[in-house]
């Protein structure tokens, strides 16, 4: 190699310089990407809210026909105890008239408990139709005042701007009468 | 400042318009920068880092903090414990404020060293010295934050410094409080100024570089540039040296960081606030402890105050009360005896600052408070007419070749 008259140190720099600075300039920057990280996840949620993540609700005082409300990671989830007509009703719709097609036995666990987060799914306000003389639109269900969205007994979306059906939070039943959703 | 001349069309097409990129050429990359800096030039760069690292740690910081007296303590711990990553800012910010006076007092002593205040760099180093103000209070009223017991009695004692004023002392200390002891209104609005302050900070900043780069910096042998032989680029040459001096002051901080996270803490701190409760002992934050010392040794409420404060208002004057025309200690034989001795002095007026002020230390704190003042406003102006300098040498080129051909041979 000392031999050959062409590989001067003149000839080594440029390259050897080049890969100086790509191999500087990649190492800085994936130092800079990691140590950005502890920074952005710490606005993540923090411990203590992941902990308070859960919320576990007594059903045992909700008479057929009544619904409350109860606050589950900040939001609002609706029970409701479901009348025989109710359920029927939500039970008899045909598939095809629905915009986010779901039957009321994949939304439910026992048919008398309907368990909703009650938050509207065109821009997230709260539908009205929890307390007795609230409008509950044309379907029987909930009413989103903002911009006019029909829920069903199901709390599946039937007229109106919003895309999908009330979303069914997680929920397990740990007897009869309790629940735990999260 | 010169247009640079881009073959990138983008590049000239924005140039023309908001010449950001004929700025940076002249002011990082091709900025001419004296040949012979020692890494004693180092820490006015790694000063901004830190302060750029404190801001980006409070930021974050700031997002999970509470500023109200029942909240704070509890807020500060879910920090640590409970926020993803929270103990790592947490540490980075408390040991950045140690990191942040340990870099800038090197930087100042410096200046002192190499005579980087006087002509014509004075209002550089004025504006430097009013960035350590408002440095010292945002760290004090950083340490208010967390609501221990060290930063509640931290707050009552520094806040009660302005009793001392004659008079009217007594209202300004409530207007300070807003209430009639450091409470709930305190910490509120010592939250909101150690947010603002920093933000002023970066400002003050920007007119030290400002004021920096009019006459470019000093350097070790303390002579103007005279041609353009006595510089070279920033880019690279003091890039590389400023990243390589930051590299091994990371290592520094961050073995505080993950080793030894409360060593410049004090344990109290943990304890929360407790207004009936004052600790046996209460100590300031190293970095102010010279000036408590200085607090300490005048036997006077008020003249104490008064002589704490002039020893740091003393660095304003300074360019006026060094009467040498020659600026680096190298060339300067008792000057920098002189210089030794002061640093000495202040570091032993620090250690007086952590003891308890009775006995011996007492007087011997009037020593060192006195020699801290008898060195700014009598050796100084004297010496500087009295002693002989050695010759200097006639331009940086010429001594920086002189080394190389050393160094060669």
């Amino acid at each position: 190699m000392t031999d050959n008259p062409t590989n001067t140190p003149e000839d080594m720099d440029g390259p050897r310089r080049d890969f100086l600075l790509i191999s500087t300039t990649a190492l800085g920057v994936a130092g800079v990407a990691m140590a950005a990280w502890p920074f952005i996840h710490s606005i993540n949620p923090a411990k203590d809210v992941l902990a308070l993540a859960s919320t576990e609700v007594d059903l045992s005082s909700i008479e057929v026909g009544m619904a409350i409300t109860v606050m589950w990671r900040g939001k609002p989830v609706f029970i409701r105890h479901r009348t025989a007509k109710e359920i029927e009703a939500a039970e008899a719709v045909d598939l095809s008239e629905l915009r986010d097609p779901e039957t009321d036995a994949d939304r439910v666990q026992k048919t008398q408990w309907l368990v909703n987060i009650g938050v509207c799914t065109h821009l997230g306000c709260i539908p009205s139709g929890q307390s007795v003389g609230d409008k509950r639109g044309d379907f029987d269900g909930w009413f989103c005042p903002c911009h006019g969205s029909h829920y069903d007994t199901s709390g599946r979306i039937r007229k109106g701007p919003a895309p999908f059906n009330l979303p069914v939070p997680p929920y397990v039943f740990t007897d009869e009468t309790m629940i735990v959703i999260g | 400042m010169k247009r640079i001349q881009s073959s990138n069309r983008l590049v000239q097409w924005i140039d023309d318009r908001l010449p950001i990129f004929s700025y940076a050429d002249s002011n990082v990359i091709a900025y001419p920068t004296p040949k012979n800096l020692s890494y004693w030039w180092n820490y006015g760069s790694i000063a901004g880092i830190v302060l750029v690292i404190m801001l980006v740690t409070g930021i974050f910081l700031a997002m999970n903090y509470q500023p109200h007296a029942d909240v704070a303590f509890a807020s500060v711990e879910r920090i640590v414990r409970d926020v993803n990553y929270g103990w790592l800012l947490r540490y980075l910010h408390m040991n950045g404020a140690s990191m942040f006076f340990i870099v800038v007092y090197i930087h100042m002593f410096r200046g002192l060293y190499f005579g980087s205040y006087k002509a014509p760099r004075e209002i550089l180093w004025m504006v430097g010295v009013t960035i350590y103000v408002a440095m010292m209070a945002t760290a004090f009223m950083g340490y208010v934050l967390p609501w221990g017991q060290m930063s509640f009695w931290g707050a009552t004692v520094i806040t009660n410094l302005f009793s001392a004023i004659p008079l009217i002392g007594d209202y300004i200390v409530t207007w300070i409080w807003g209430g009639f002891s450091v409470d709930v209104p305190t910490i509120n609005r010592f939250f909101v100024w150690h947010y603002l302050l920093p933000m002023i900070l970066v400002m003050l900043v920007v007119v030290h570089l400002w004021a920096l780069h009019v006459h470019k910096s000093s350097n070790p042998l303390g002579i103007d540039i005279k041609t353009p032989q006595d510089m070279m680029p920033f880019h690279p040459f003091y890039t590389i040296k400023d990243l390589y001096g930051l590299g091994l002051f990371m290592i520094f901080f961050m073995y505080f960081v993950f080793f030894q996270p409360n060593f410049f803490g004090e344990a109290d701190n943990y304890i929360p606030a407790n207004p009936m409760v004052t600790p046996p002992h209460i100590m300031p934050e190293w970095y102010f402890l010279p000036f408590y010392a200085i607090l300490r040794a005048v036997p006077d409420k008020l003249g104490g105050v008064v002589v704490m404060f002039a020893g740091v208002l003393i660095l304003y004057v300074l360019p006026w009360l060094d009467t040498s025309r020659v600026r680096s200690a190298t060339f300067r034989p008792i000057y920098k005896q002189l210089f030794w001795i002061f640093l000495a002095d202040c570091i032993y007026l620090g250690y007086l600052g952590s003891q308890p002020a009775e006995g011996a230390n007492l007087w011997l704190g009037r020593a060192a408070t006195l020699y801290y003042f008898l060195h700014f406003m009598v050796l100084m102006p004297l010496v500087g007419k009295l002693e002989k300098p050695k010759p200097l040498p006639s331009s940086i080129f010429e001594e920086v070749s002189k080394k190389c051909r050393a160094k060669e041979d």
